[in-house]
């Protein structure tokens, strides 16, 4: 096999030229996919943590058929206090989940004397909201995070009234028994809107949330959940639904729903649409490789046919020719994917301390932090020696199957 | 001595279309080992179909041939190739020189490739056989640095190298001037004295056939004379 090695060499060596340019064309193929990868893959878990980290959370509770209804806030499908005391063990029995906060969502009147709006409201203790989401604070634009009797309000409401930091505010919202009550509230400060469910919330303290909803108890709508790292993700979700279904209604039905951020944000499918962006790239990298291969080697047989001839009529078994081929369809794959891998990377850190910075949604400048995994790029390298082995494979088994004559006569 | 190419009623016809073309009609020859044996004829008589027989590059369409005591017809592709390996070696008009590899490399191809042979083992062929030929202080060149002689002198020992018992060489003088074709039959006169093996060639070249022990002249895919050649 060393010798197949050396010959194979020196016969990518004949044609330099042409060499050196299917090499090129497979690593321009490489680095054009490492840094998309590498780009895609910062965007895509940029967007996720600002989508998580700012209002969602990694995970969310609910009773049974709240998400169904959500445009509605029902104050009727909640978790009570009992329920909650047993999520509460459930939820600290499990060493993924870094922290958890309760929040208690409602639908109600803004008014500030003069003018009045509809809004929604979330009920959160500050405290552990600053963990679950810990771009909440970063969303606000002016004033700071509320406290008790405190209000953070949406840019859009405080725009279209006129409303400042500072300045005092009625909510008014139905409880769930149907009766009208309104609690004053201090502007604390203006938060930035984001798209997506509960991106125009306003937010008060958990406290005034049970006092203006008339509760004797606490009952809350929602619990979001942070995780340690969000590679946990499906594995949580897992453990806490199949704890979780453990309790149920008096029909025997589950009583509460759990969710990923994926099945919550309809920014799941654009990070799809990302996934398949990149797997499409791959699939083009595949063909470049391909075709390349594919084109060098068939010009290389029709070249050497007389020289395979001599091969074979010399007594060069069929396997030893065609290994011969496949070995240089292999070096061109491999060089091609290991040159293109070792410039792809560089790439990548040159734009990384370039701080390349990109605007999503309300947010400029957000800073994006392409990386790319060993594995991945191990496994780019792989596939595109493995392609290009492929595409040898023809023009190799010709050139094993030749006539020896019939090439003696070629040239 | 054995026979070592033993041919009988032999015949070769190819399909042109629809019609057949006869390239040897009932060749009958026996060569014994370790002669110098020559096939005369003009271009297209039938020399290089008869060697390619002999060489089993082609099978025959009637007759029987006995190469070195196999029948190469009954060989699968792989074992005929296994066959030329092992028994048989080619010199060819063109040279047929692989231009990637050094002279030392090109007479070790057949060690690496067909006979696998040991490195010191390998070392100890080559540099005999190109010291046989003359061509030991050219090792490291490549064959675009040689002449015609000297790149036929390779293919004499690159055939040499794997000990066969039969040496083929077609045209092998075809492309070298008048002096250079004596120089290399003359070679490979004397590596047949050396070494025992079976030389067989063709040639158009009435001034060097003259060399051969035997000469067959063919015409018209037709053996139309045997002569043995005493030399004084």
């Amino acid at each position: 096999m060393g010798n197949l090695i050396k010959i194979a060499f020196r016969n990518l060596s004949r044609q330099r030229r042409r060499t050196l340019l299917t090499v090129a064309i497979i690593s321009v193929g490489v680095i054009a996919v490492l840094l998309f990868s590498a780009l895609s893959g910062a965007f895509k878990n940029m967007m996720i943590g600002q989508i998580t980290d700012s209002m969602l959370g990694h995970l969310q509770i609910h009773t049974k058929g709240y998400v169904s209804s959500l445009d509605n806030l029902p104050l009727n499908k909640v978790i009570s206090e009992k329920q909650m005391k047993r999520i509460d063990e459930i939820l600290k029995g499990i060493p993924q989940v870094e922290a958890y906060s309760k929040r208690i969502l409602m639908g109600g009147m803004l008014s500030n004397y003069l003018e009045t709006t509809n809004v929604k409201i979330a009920g959160i203790n500050p405290n552990d909201e600053a963990i679950v989401t810990p771009l909440l604070t970063s969303r606000i634009k002016e004033g700071k995070m509320l406290e008790k009797g405190e209000i953070l309000l949406p840019e859009l409401v405080t725009k279209g009234m006129g409303l400042k930091v500072g300045q005092d505010i009625v909510l008014i919202v139905n409880n769930a028994d149907g009766s009208v009550n309104g609690q004053n509230l201090k502007i604390s400060g203006i938060i930035e809107s984001v798209v997506g469910p509960t991106g125009k919330y306003g937010y008060i303290h958990i406290d005034d949330a049970k006092t203006v909803l008339r509760m004797s108890e606490p009952q809350y709508s929602e619990i979001a959940l942070r995780l340690k790292t969000i590679g946990s993700l499906e594995k949580v979700f897992g453990i806490i639904s199949q704890k979780l279904s453990t309790m149920k209604n008096k029909q025997d039905m589950p009583l509460f729903e759990v969710h990923t951020w994926e099945k919550l944000s309809p920014f799941y499918n654009i990070a799809q649409m990302i996934d398949l962006m990149a797997l499409f790239i791959n699939v083009l990298l595949i063909a470049i490789v391909l075709i390349s291969i594919l084109n060098v080697m068939i010009m290389a047989v029709y070249e050497r046919m007389k020289e395979i001839g001599t091969l074979a009529a010399i007594g060069t078994l069929p396997d030893k020719i065609r290994t011969m081929f496949l070995l240089e369809g292999l070096f061109l794959g491999f060089f091609g994917s290991a040159v293109g891998s070792i410039i792809g990377v560089f790439v990548i850190i040159i734009v990384k301390f370039s701080h390349f910075t990109i605007a999503f949604g309300r947010n400029e400048n957000i800073l994006l932090d392409p990386s790319i995994p060993f594995k991945q790029m191990l496994f780019i390298t792989a596939i595109s020696t493995v392609v290009a082995v492929i595409a040898s494979l023809q023009p190799a088994i010709k050139a094993s199957r030749m006539n020896p004559i019939e090439s003696l006569r070629h040239g | 001595m054995e026979t070592v190419i033993d041919l009988k009623h032999v015949s070769k016809t190819y399909k042109l279309g629809e019609v057949d073309v006869p390239a040897l009609k009932d060749i009958n020859v026996e060569i014994e080992e370790g002669t110098f044996v020559s096939f005369i004829g003009p271009s297209g008589s039938g020399k290089t179909t008869l060697l390619n027989l002999i060489g089993a590059l082609d099978t025959a369409s009637g007759g029987t041939l006995m190469i070195a005591g196999s029948d190469p017809a009954v060989l699968k592709n792989r074992e005929r190739a296994k066959f030329r390996g092992e028994n048989i070696g080619f010199i060819f008009q063109d040279f047929n020189l692989i231009s990637v590899l050094t002279v030392y490399e090109n007479v070790e191809y057949p060690l690496l490739m067909v006979k696998e042979t040991p490195k010191i083992k390998r070392k100890e062929i080559v540099e005999s056989l190109l010291k046989k030929v003359d061509m030991l202080e050219h090792k490291d060149k490549y064959p675009s640095q040689l002449s015609g002689g000297q790149k036929q002198r390779i293919a004499v020992a690159r055939a040499l190298t794997t000990s066969p018992r039969i040496v083929l060489a077609d045209e092998p003088t075809a492309n070298l001037d008048h002096d250079t074709a004596f120089m290399v039959i003359n070679l490979m006169k004397k590596m047949r004295d050396e070494s025992g093996v079976t030389f067989v060639f063709s040639t158009h070249d009435t001034k060097i056939v003259g060399e051969a022990d035997v000469i067959h002249t063919i015409e018209d895919g037709v053996i139309q004379k045997s002569e043995k050649v005493t030399h004084g």
